[in-house]
């Protein structure tokens, strides 16, 4: 069944004012348990709208949206439940670090959920060790720590309430390309050991393209395209046109294929065009000229 | 939720009085004020009135702006209004029973301190509905500028408020921020008991006051690098220019203010 | 040409709080840049990269060696606003730069302070908002503006000062792709119009790979210094210090890895599309 699923989700703002705009235009959408998304799409499409809808931030102008098929709106008391089960980590996550040590910080979540404290403090390990961080800065004041390690902190504060759906809005905004690495396995780790749903948005499709099974596509307030990654990334021609930036590698294939070597397969990672590649020059026949 | 917040309303627009010198603006409010509270009877008022109604027409600023900025004080305008009727006790009865006791001179005073309460409001609302408020800081940086001279820091006031204003906007999508973030962390802030709902405004606080910090670290810099020195020598992009209209302005309240005066003594 | 910034033998440490000896950030800089140059310094977080660039406008002053920029010493306290005139410093938070609630008097910051008198002041304001084409929105906002309208307005407001050369640090860290492209246009044509020496600080190896060389930082000394083309084309060191080369660089060492005869120094997708073609053909 899936996990969470939206019903014609629609969200305008400012209704009745000449400033009155659609963020979210009669979305469908159907997440799978266990999948890890990529979410896309330019500034203003309706993807940081749509994301917090899921944990119940915003209520839908019109269409529902399901948690487990449940409308979560059906009891208005029960939606900060939600928010325990779907997890959303927001753009520089470090900026809302308030407590006086890592370790109360990360408990704040699975704090106001009630739980007991030995369930929170093997939460809070638990997350840390997923995270990467060191237990010993468990004890520090996270103000002392770097611009990276806040970072992992604030997002070990949402993981820790253990959520069914976790949403990472750019969670490497800001970040060097070794940071960025690092983060992303993190999450990867987290996603094996939890087996929960994980939707990670990002601007940039090589990034996406190095953990996404699934690819969401948002344009103009409306659902481009929500695909498998392979297949999405087999429409390339179209994403660059809704102004996305396509993997340099991607645009490579293409040019091959337009100019008449057709290696019959998406690629969108460099070990991936590797392998193709080698597979082709060492193989017994060669190329497929079309 | 918080951006629908906006500090004195100004409704931008290119009437006769937006386009006033907002220095003289601020002195012709004042000599307005003084006309109001000088003003000994109802006839001054009137002619006040006539004055006020003239430069809210004149703004081009629908009234409904103007009610809007006179409602929240209704309750106390009435509550005054009635304590006035109730205890003054001077001039005709009007209507007697048991210790109430309605009399003209109650209702005299009362409707006369109305009348001036609503005018004081729609007037100086006329002032911030016409000027913006950065505008409005430009000006009373200027009107202020001779304290300069007995060392009052008029320019770092003005530079303070200045910069205070241009965050306004940026510090309050930073709290919406904040906010959404804490609560999607189960934080309750618009339920709960006063307890919780106390214990997490820390949670919005904190980051708040730690990002303007480091904000105002990182503004200084920059300052610094386009040589910023303190006020001295410094020339004005932000030209203020008297002309005609403004005198013209400011005589003519004058006027009203002798003339209410004169009707005041002549009707006593 | 002239030597725009000379950094010679330089070290820093931050000053240290608890006596105990301080961490060199800096150990041991010798940076020559030309008049015209467009460079990127680019680096991992912690190289010392964003500690260079504030050498260079004398935010901060060397614990050792020397900073000349347009012939003027950094620590030469009495010619302070005369280096920061000549050298101009956009950061990278586009909100935390902006001092005014009006664009065009943001623009006109840097010329108040220094008591330009108004006619000059308005027309080096207007050109300068034409400049990055924000003049639409002189009267606007800043908090009306997107992350990359901003930064354009901290450009123009530097750009009004005439300065000889502009330090960028990490100016788009913080901006949306489009962002990133609007900014990035900015700076080249400051550069190719108007002769710019352009330091751009980052972390993007696509924005490096756009300006004419780059000088790689890592612990605080400089690892590589050359054209784009040269420095990506070490692919193993680049990636050892934590940063990434271009997809197309990365697929090419890794065929040329496997044995295959492919060119050292691929960086464009042209490239890459014509030296595959070519390894199809003879295969």
């Amino acid at each position: 069944m899936a996990i969470l699923e939206t019903r014609q989700l629609t969200y305008t703002y400012s209704i009745g004012s000449p400033f009155e705009k659609t963020a979210v235009d009669h979305v469908d959408l159907k997440i799978e348990e266990g999948e890890m998304v990529g979410v896309m799409g330019h500034t203003g499409s309706g993807k940081s709208t749509l994301i917090q809808h899921f944990n119940g931030l915003l209520r839908p102008t019109s269409g529902t949206v399901l948690l487990d098929g449940k409308d979560i709106w059906a009891d208005k008391k029960s939606i900060r439940d939600v928010r325990f089960q779907v997890g959303l980590v927001f753009q520089y996550p470090e900026y809302q670090i308030f407590e006086e040590t890592v370790f109360k910080d990360i408990a704040f979540g699975p704090r106001n959920m009630g739980l007991d404290e030995q369930e929170i403090k093997r939460r809070v390990l638990e997350t840390a060790h997923d995270i990467g961080l060191k237990e010993e800065l468990l004890k520090r004041s996270p103000f002392e720590l770097s611009g990276g390690q806040k970072r992992r902190v604030a997002i070990a504060g949402v993981m820790a309430m253990e959520p069914k759906v976790l949403i990472l809005d750019e969670p490497t905004a800001g970040l060097d390309p070794a940071g960025r690495d690092k983060i992303i396995s993190h999450i990867k780790e987290y996603h094996k050991r939890m087996k929960n749903t994980i939707l990670i948005v990002s601007h940039s499709m090589e990034d996406i393209a190095g953990f996404a099974d699934k690819i969401l596509v948002m344009n103009k307030a409306k659902l481009f395209c929500y695909d498998d990654t392979e297949k999405v990334f087999g429409r390339a021609a179209e994403i660059s046109e809704i102004g996305l930036d396509v993997p340099q590698i991607t645009k490579v294939f293409m040019e091959l294929k337009r100019q008449g070597l057709d290696f019959g397969k998406e690629v969108y990672t460099v070990p991936y065009a590797r392998d193709l590649l080698l597979k082709h020059l060492r193989g017994k026949a060669g190329a497929e000229d079309c | 939720m918080l951006r629908d917040i906006t500090i004195g309303q100004y409704f931008p627009g290119n009437s006769l009085i937006h386009r006033l010198d907002p220095r003289f603006k601020i002195v012709i409010t004042l000599i307005y004020i003084l006309m109001l509270f000088t003003g000994s009877n109802i006839i001054c008022l009137a002619v006040g009135g006539v004055y006020t109604i003239a430069a809210l027409l004149l703004s081009r600023i629908p009234f409904k702006m103007f009610w809007k900025s006179v409602k929240p004080l209704l309750p106390f305008l009435l509550l005054t209004a009635v304590l006035n009727v109730l205890l003054v006790d001077s001039g005709d009865v009007y209507f007697k029973w048991k210790f109430i006791k309605i009399t003209a001179g109650g209702v005299n005073i009362s409707v006369f301190m109305i009348i001036r309460i609503v005018l004081l409001i729609m007037g100086s609302s006329l002032l911030t509905y016409t000027t913006s408020p950065i505008t409005l800081t430009d000006a009373i940086e200027r009107l202020l500028s001779p304290l300069k001279l007995l060392r009052f820091p008029v320019h770092e006031l003005a530079m303070m408020m200045s910069i205070a204003l241009r965050f306004v906007p940026t510090l309050i999508e930073e709290t919406d921020k904040i906010m959404s973030a804490q609560k999607a962390r189960g934080a309750e802030i618009d339920t709960g008991s006063f307890v919780t709902r106390a214990k997490n405004m820390i949670s919005i606080l904190v980051p708040l006051f730690i990002s303007s910090f480091r904000r105002a670290d990182e503004l200084a810099t920059a300052m610094e690098c386009r040589c910023y020195n303190g006020g001295e020598g410094r020339t004005r992009l932000r030209q203020l220019k008297a002309s005609a209209r403004d005198f013209i302005a400011l005589a003519v309240t004058l006027l009203f203010y002798a003339g209410a005066l004169t009707v005041g003594l002549l009707f006593k | 040409m002239e030597n725009m910034i000379e950094i010679s033998g330089l070290h820093f440490s931050y000053p240290s709080d608890d006596g105990k000896e301080a961490a060199e950030v800096l150990k041991g800089i010798d940076l020559t840049i030309k008049e015209g140059e467009f460079v990127a310094v680019l680096g991992h977080n912690g190289s010392g990269k964003s500690t260079l660039a504030k050498h260079i406008n004398a935010i901060l002053l060397p614990t050792e060696g020397k900073v000349v920029v347009d012939g003027i010493d950094t620590a030469d306290e009495k010619r302070l606003f005369e280096l920061r005139q000549c050298a101009g410093m956009v950061f990278q938070n586009p909100d935390n730069q902006i001092v005014s609630s009006v664009v065009e008097e943001d623009v006109a910051f840097a010329l108040e302070n220094l008591g330009v008198p108004y006619d000059e002041m308005r027309r080096r304001v207007d050109d300068s908002l034409k400049a990055v084409n924000m003049y639409d929105y002189r009267l606007h906002s800043p908090s009306q503006l997107s992350g990359g309208q901003k930064q354009r307005i901290a450009i123009a407001g530097i750009i009004a000062m005439q300065p000889k050369c502009i330090i960028l640090d990490e100016p788009t860290a913080m901006l949306d792709p489009q962002g990133r492209r609007e900014v990035m246009a900015t700076i080249k044509k400051m550069n190719r119009e108007q002769g710019i020496t352009i330091v751009l600080i980052t972390h993007y190896m696509d924005e490096a790979a756009q300006c004419d060389r780059i000088v790689v930082m890592d612990k605080g000394t400089v690892a590589l210094d050359d054209t784009p083309r040269n420095v990506f084309s070490h692919v193993e060191e680049v990636m050892r210090i934590g940063l990434d080369v271009p997809q197309v660089t990365e697929l090419a060492w890794e065929l040329r890895k496997a044995g295959f005869d492919v060119p050292q120094d691929i960086i464009t997708e042209e490239e890459c599309v014509a030296a595959i073609k070519k390894l199809m053909a003879t295969a």
